[in-house]
C-alpha cells in the first residue's frame, strides 16, 4: 500500500466516524423533540367518575345535560376542560349517559324534549331516545358514557371524545 | 454626496448586494408575459402580509386554551385597531387561498408544469396544502366554540384513517379531550412548524423560477419537447427576452398591490368574523360552522352518501394529492396551448363549479335542522279549525318545523309542505311519518295517536 493511498483510507474512515457522531448527536437530540410531539400517545390518562348532582334532581324519563370536568384537567385550560354530556333517569335506580358529540364529525348533539330526538346542528344527523340513528349521515348510534348511583349522588365516568372508525 | 457613494461602494462591494440580487431582479423573462402572470407573486404578497400581520397578533394574543378567547376579545374590542388587524389577517388568508387557487388553475390551463417545470408544480402543490392547513389552524385559534368543535370535527375526521386513526386524533387534541394541551399544539403548528416548512418550499419555489425560466406564453401548434425545450429557451431568451425588473415585475406590482388595498378595505368595512361563544365543550347549544374556505368540503361532508362517506374522508384527499402529484408525470411534453387541450379547460371549469356549488349548498346548509324556525303563526295556519290548530303547534313542537317549510317558515331540509295536501293523501303522509325515510326520523314509536292525527288534519289542510 503506498503513501497516497492509506491517507485515502484514513480519511475516508474520519468522514464516516465525523459524519456518524453528527448522525447520533442529531439522534440523541431529536429523543426528547419528538417526546414532545408524540407526548399525547406517550401519556395514559385514568378515567375518573365525576359527580354531575345529587339523584333527586334529576326525574324519571327526563333527559338532562350535565357538565363535569375532564379526568386530568390541567391549570391553563380553563373552560376547555369542560365535557358535557346527556343524561336520561330510566327509572329510580338507572340512567342512561349519552356523550353530546354525534358520531358523524363530532358536532354538539342537542336532546329536543318534545320531539324526542337528539339532533346534530352540524349535518343533520337525528338520533332516538336511546340514541340509535333516525336519520342523516351518522355511522351509529350515540356513544354512551358509564354512569352509576353513590350515595345518592350521581356519578358519570370521563372518557375520551369518541372517535368513529372506519369500520363503524 | 461624493462621500455617500464612498460608503455605499464598500456596503455593496463587502456585501454583495448587488452581485447577488441584480441578475435575479434582471433576469430576463420571456415577452407577452402579462397578466396573467401576476397571481403567483400575488400570492406571495399575501404571504408577506400573513406574516407582518401574524406577529403583530402574536404580540397581543394569548397562546393558551384559557386565555386565547379573552385576548381575542381584547384585541377585537379594545386594542388599538385591532379589528382590523384580525380583519387583515383573516382577509389576507382569504387571498391567499384564493390567489393560490387561480396561480394553480393558471398553470393547470396554459400546461406551465411540464419539461422542465415539474418540480415547480410539485412544490406548489406542497404549498397548496400548507396554506390550507394554515387556514385550518389559524381558524382554530381564533378560539370561540367554533375552534373548538372545528378541532373535533378535525380530530374525528383523522379517526377515520385505518388502523392509527385513533392516535392520530388524540394527537390531534393533545390528549383525550380537548384540553390545556390542544391550543398550545394548534398555535405551535399555525406558528412556527407550518410557516417554517411555507418559507423552505416558497424559497425552493421561487429558486426553481429562476433556474427554469417562466414558462413562455403558450401558443397553439408549439410542442414541448424535452430534447430540445432548454436550449431553445436559452436561445429565445437571448433574442427577445426582457429583464424581469422592471418591464415584468410591475404588473406584480400594481396587482399585488390592488390585492392588499382590497384585503385591507374589507378589514376596515366588513370586518373579521365576529367571536362565537366561549371555547367550553359543554356548551352544547352551538352551531359550528367553518370559515369560508373550508366550507365546500363541510357540505361535501353533509352530501356524500353515508355508505361511503368514513371511506372518503380518507381516500379522498389521498387520491387528490396522488392525482396533483402525478400530473407532471403524466404528461411532461407536447402541446401547452389551451386551445388545442379543451378537456384541460373543461376538467378545471367542472372542478371550479363543484367548489362554488358545494360553497353555495354550504352557505344554504340546507341539511341543517332550522333551530331557530319560530313557531307557526295564525296568518301562516290559517285556519280556525281547533285540531289543525293544536296540529300545526305540534308540528312545531315535534321537530318537523326544523326541516320542512309552511308558508315561508321553517327548515330546508325536506320538502316545503305548505300544499303537501295537494300531492299526498292522508294514507300516504302516514305512512311517510310513522316510517321516516333515510332523512327523517320514523315518528311512529314517539308519536302518540292523538298527536298523529291533529298532525295530519293540519297537513291535509295545507292545500
Amino acid at each position: 500500500m503506498n503513501e497516497p493511498e492509506k491517507n485515502e483510507s484514513r480519511r475516508s474512515f474520519l468522514v464516516k466516524l465525523s459524519t456518524s457522531l453528527a448522525a447520533l448527536s442529531a439522534v440523541v437530540a431529536s429523543v426528547p423533540v419528538l417526546s414532545s410531539f408524540f407526548a399525547p400517545l406517550l401519556e395514559k390518562t385514568p378515567q375518573v367518575w365525576r359527580n354531575v348532582g345529587e339523584l333527586s334532581k334529576f326525574k324519571v324519563g327526563d333527559t338532562t345535560l350535565v357538565q363535569f370536568q375532564n379526568a386530568d384537567p390541567e391549570a391553563w385550560a380553563g373552560v376547555t376542560a369542560h365535557t358535557a354530556a346527556w343524561l336520561r333517569r330510566d327509572s329510580e335506580k338507572s340512567f342512561t349517559a349519552f356523550s353530546a358529540n354525534c358520531t358523524h364529525l363530532g358536532c354538539p348533539v342537542r336532546w329536543e324534549k318534545d320531539a324526542e330526538l337528539f339532533m346534530c346542528p352540524c349535518h343533520g344527523g337525528v338520533y332516538y331516545k336511546d340514541g340509535s340513528v333516525a336519520a342523516g349521515p351518522p355511522p351509529k348510534s350515540l356513544v354512551r358514557y358509564k354512569v352509576r348511583i353513590n350515595k345518592n349522588q350521581v356519578e358519570i365516568q370521563t372518557s375520551p371524545v369518541p372517535i368513529t372508525s372506519i369500520s363503524a | 454626496m461624493k462621500f455617500l457613494k464612498k460608503i455605499w461602494h464598500w456596503v455593496d462591494d463587502r456585501s454583495g448586494l448587488t452581485e447577488i440580487f441584480l441578475p435575479l431582479i434582471k433576469h430576463p423573462v420571456p415577452p407577452g408575459s402579462k397578466w396573467s402572470y401576476v397571481f403567483g407573486s400575488a400570492t406571495l404578497f399575501c404571504f408577506i402580509l400573513q406574516v407582518i400581520t401574524g406577529v403583530a397578533l402574536a404580540l397581543l394574543y394569548q397562546p393558551s386554551s384559557s386565555g386565547a378567547y379573552q385576548s381575542l376579545e381584547f384585541i377585537t374590542n379594545k386594542a388599538a385597531f385591532g379589528n382590523v388587524l384580525r380583519g387583515i389577517h383573516y382577509f389576507g388568508a382569504s387571498g391567499m387561498i384564493i390567489m393560490v387557487g387561480v396561480h394553480m388553475i393558471r398553470v393547470y390551463i396554459t400546461a406551465a408544469y411540464k419539461y422542465p417545470r415539474e418540480m415547480g408544480w410539485i412544490s406548489g402543490v406542497i404549498l397548496l396544502f400548507l396554506t390550507i392547513a394554515m387556514g385550518f389552524t389559524g381558524q382554530l385559534l381564533r378560539w370561540d366554540s367554533n375552534g373548538v368543535w372545528s378541532s373535533v370535527v378535525a380530530a374525528e375526521q383523522l379517526g377515520r384513517v385505518p388502523v392509527i386513526g385513533r392516535p392520530l386524533a388524540r394527537l390531534l387534541l393533545g390528549g383525550d379531550t380537548i384540553g390545556g394541551h390542544s391550543l398550545s399544539r394548534f398555535f405551535a403548528y399555525h406558528v412556527f412548524i407550518i410557516p417554517a416548512f411555507i418559507f423552505l418550499v416558497v424559497g425552493y419555489h421561487l429558486m426553481l423560477v429562476i433556474r427554469n425560466g417562466i414558462s413562455e406564453p403558450p401558443k397553439a401548434g408549439r410542442l414541448v419537447d424535452p430534447k430540445t425545450y432548454r436550449q431553445w429557451y436559452k436561445d429565445m431568451l437571448k433574442k427577445v427576452g426582457v429583464p424581469f425588473w422592471p418591464y415584468a415585475a410591475w404588473r406584480d406590482i400594481i396587482f399585488g398591490t390592488a390585492t392588499i388595498a382590497v384585503i385591507i378595505l374589507l378589514a376596515v368595512f366588513a370586518g373579521p368574523p365576529k367571536l362565537t361563544q366561549a371555547p367550553d365543550p359543554s356548551m352544547v347549544y352551538s352551531q359550528p360552522k367553518p370559515d369560508w374556505y373550508m366550507l365546500s368540503i363541510f357540505s361535501l361532508f353533509a352530501l356524500m352518501p353515508a355508505r361511503i362517506e368514513s371511506y372518503m374522508i380518507v381516500i379522498g384527499p389521498l387520491l387528490t394529492i396522488f392525482l396533483l402529484l402525478a400530473l407532471p408525470f403524466a404528461s411532461n411534453k407536447g402541446e401547452r396551448s389551451p386551445l388545442r387541450r379543451p378537456w384541460a379547460v373543461f376538467g378545471s371549469v367542472c372542478v371550479v363549479v363543484f367548489v362554488l356549488s358545494l360553497f353555495l349548498a354550504g352557505e344554504r346548509s340546507a341539511w341543517s335542522p332550522s333551530f331557530n324556525a319560530k313557531p307557526l303563526t295564525a296568518a301562516q295556519i290559517n285556519s280556525a279549525d281547533t285540531t289543525v290548530i293544536s296540529g300545526a303547534a305540534l308540528f312545531y313542537k315535534k321537530g318537523c318545523l326544523y326541516c320542512h317549510k309552511i308558508n315561508g317558515q321553517g327548515g330546508l331540509k325536506g320538502p316545503d309542505l305548505s300544499h303537501v295536501a295537494l300531492r299526498l293523501s292522508a294514507g300516504q303522509m302516514t305512512t311517510r311519518i310513522i316510517n321516516g325515510g333515510d332523512q327523517m326520523p320514523a315518528y311512529g314509536g314517539i308519536m302518540s295517536n292523538g298527536d298523529m292525527h291533529k298532525i295530519l288534519a293540519f297537513l291535509d289542510s295545507r292545500r
